[in-house]
């Protein structure tokens, strides 16, 4: 990185902390854009996701027509060749954002919540209520996900469901327990104290007190995830285990693996889903990496001179 | 040394319920998936046979309880049954374990070597050369899935340039032994699988170990240190990254899962003949009594090396010693 990149990044400190009386929104908005990371990672989401609203008006071919050459190289017709029944892997690649995108989001969110309310819940009600989610929380952390995800899927039958279903049971362990340690530092808080003096109900503290507090972290959590779940259910269906009719980035990899694409000289058919899939992660993980720099100043980059003086 | 028996205890009761997961599975999901697997059991050993129906309650008219407490024993007496080519299933993974072991078990050093040494450094010299390119790099690079990078080395290196293997653990046609020739074989064949995980999962300790690191730099016992006029690498290794390695050390249980997962992600991109490549074949070959074991034995790997890691931490950190 730039001396340049470094100290255009080190900028938005100072408005950030002025425009606190501006809406959290705003104040969010602008350290998005002033963070090259952020600026990065949502210009590649955004594309993902229109993309996924309107393939047919980038890839004019039916993804799943074998009706070309086979195992052609790229060319204007094809600009990622076909694969070796006939279909052109471009077209391919791009109707299958749509599906994977929706799995990804869908697994993330529902995850989220379960996170959030199994890591709230422990932090706040404590005592067994406490230890008990906690213990999940760990034999769920500890489980190995690809073997467990493995088993799971093998007895299902194959499918969108399936997949959303075992990813979601898989994966919401991690940000369960780091919501628990955010909700144990908000427990002796007045706000709470004063709800609980008015009467009100646990699960409304939990969900009207606790949780919009907790918004940025959620936030991030769902990010964090996001950049799980795409590998994951690509590694899945790479293997598999997905439905092998359903088209996304990871079934495409199984028939490229299964077709033996990369010995066969038919690189692109394997490695355009695989980075697909790489671009998709990355564009979370920059999100999410700028989100971590955004809520915790000590991260951020430092100017040229302070780094000297420390060194 | 109460941390000690907590983590103890957190490693039989995760064991207890992995074990359950197994016992579960089969009996709640829908479909009679485990019923026609059983079926083309005919002839076999009766007393393994047994051990399978037992695992998965497949004409078994006891009573859960005691079908349980069976399964129980069975594990841990190690009678796991018979994988669908009719060998034990234990005899099975017991010739393919040695392979991942070596290969997961290597790459993780390198990758925990480099991660820690690069995100101490990076962090020491923040803002610095290494600082500005090594953990953006590698961090975007932890997210790529492990296949992709596996693919990209395959095709760079076996397909394209042809330098190194393009699948499985030796040549065909050599013989195992000893000798140089085929220890360098072995190796030639590790090298593309191994350095796709060193890969993928050195950016996960960088970027742990750099913040780690950042954090403790800030401490004031840092700044004492400094103030005494102690030499730099001793205040980085002795002061700092001591304190910092210590949630790595902890994270190491997520990790490893995440590690072994790709593990099996990239002996199949490979067709490398472990374990991971024996958990596809036998989803591929509805082989459930081959799978559900090495599900376990997957489970009892991260279980372990959690354990180790704390013991270690308790080692490194005298807070957890009377906690």
């Amino acid at each position: 990185m730039s001396t340049a990149a470094i100290a255009s990044e080190a900028a938005p400190v100072e408005p950030i902390i002025a425009t606190r009386e501006q809406g959290s929104t705003a104040r969010f908005m602008r350290a998005v854009l002033h963070n090259r990371k952020a600026t990065a990672g949502s210009v590649i989401l955004l594309l993902i996701v229109l993309i996924s609203a309107f393939p047919g008006v980038i890839a004019r071919d039916d993804p799943q027509a074998a009706i070309y050459g086979q195992d052609l190289g790229p060319s204007w017709q094809h600009l990622l060749g076909t694969t070796q029944l006939g279909q052109d892997v471009f077209s391919q690649v791009i109707w299958g954002t749509r599906l994977t995108l929706i799995v990804t989001v869908v697994v993330s969110a529902i995850a989220t919540i379960i996170s959030m309310v199994i890591g709230v819940t422990a932090a706040y009600v404590g005592g067994l209520t406490d230890r008990s989610l906690s213990l999940l929380t760990d034999i769920f952390l500890i489980l190995p996900t690809l073997p467990l995800l493995i088993v799971l899927a093998s007895y299902l039958p194959p499918g969108t469901v399936t997949l959303i279903v075992v990813l979601t049971l898989t994966s919401w362990a991690f940000q369960a327990r780091q919501l628990r340690s955010q909700g144990l530092s908000l427990r002796a808080r007045d706000f709470l104290a004063a709800a609980r003096v008015r009467g009100e109900r646990t699960s409304y503290i939990i969900l009207v007190e606790i949780i919009p507090t907790m918004t940025s972290l959620i936030v991030a959590s769902f990010l964090g995830l996001s950049v799980f779940v795409v590998g994951f259910a690509a590694g899945l269906q790479f293997l598999g285990l997905g439905n092998s009719t359903e088209l996304t980035w990871g079934t495409m990899l199984y028939y490229a693996q299964q077709g033996g694409a990369l010995e066969a000289g038919n690189a692109w058919w394997a490695l355009a889903p695989g980075a697909a899939v790489a671009v998709m992660g990355a564009g979370f993980a920059l999100v999410n990496y700028a989100f971590d720099e955004i809520g915790n100043p000590a991260l951020r980059p430092v100017r040229k001179r302070r780094a000297r003086t420390t060194a | 040394m109460r941390y000690v028996t907590r983590r103890v205890g957190l490693f039989l009761i995760t064991l207890w319920a992995a074990l359950t997961v197994n016992f579960i599975i089969p009996r709640v999901m829908p479909g009679n998936e485990a019923t026609s697997v059983l079926a083309t059991f005919h002839g076999v050993n009766p007393a393994a046979l047994h051990a399978l129906q037992i695992e998965f309650g497949v004409n078994v008219h006891e009573n859960l309880v005691v079908t349980y407490l069976q399964y129980i024993a069975n594990c841990f007496t190690g009678q796991f049954g018979l994988t669908a080519q009719r060998v034990p299933v234990l005899t099975e993974i017991a010739g393919k374990l040695p392979w991942t072991l070596a290969l997961v078990g290597v790459t993780t050093i390198i990758a925990f070597a480099i991660g820690t040494l690069v995100g101490v450094v990076s962090a020491w010299r923040r803002g610095g050369k290494l600082d500005g390119i090594l953990p953006p790099m590698l961090f975007i690079v932890a997210t790529f899935p492990v296949f992709f990078v596996g693919l990209l080395l395959l095709y760079v290196f076996a397909v394209t340039l042809n330098w190194l293997p393009l699948s499985s653990n030796y040549s065909i046609g050599a013989t195992p032994s000893l000798s140089l020739s085929f220890i360098g074989d072995v190796l030639t064949h590790a090298i593309l699988p191994g350095l796709s995980l060193v890969i993928v999962t050195a950016g996960l300790w960088i970027y742990s170990m750099r913040n780690n690191m950042i954090t403790t730099l800030a401490e004031d016992y840092v700044k004492m240190g400094r103030a005494k006029g102690l030499p730099s690498w001793r205040i980085m290794t002795d002061y700092a990254a001591r304190n910092a390695i210590l949630p790595n050390l902890t994270g190491f249980a997520m990790q490893l899962g995440y590690v072994l997962g790709g593990s099996i992600l990239v002996e199949y991109t490979f067709s490398y003949p472990g374990l991971g490549y024996l958990f596809y074949t036998s989803t591929t070959d509805h082989d459930l009594p081959l799978m559900q074991a090495l599900f376990l034995v997957y489970t009892l790997a991260v279980l372990v090396c959690v354990l180790l890691a704390d013991f270690l931490t308790a080692g490194l950190d005298p807070r957890t010693r009377d906690a």
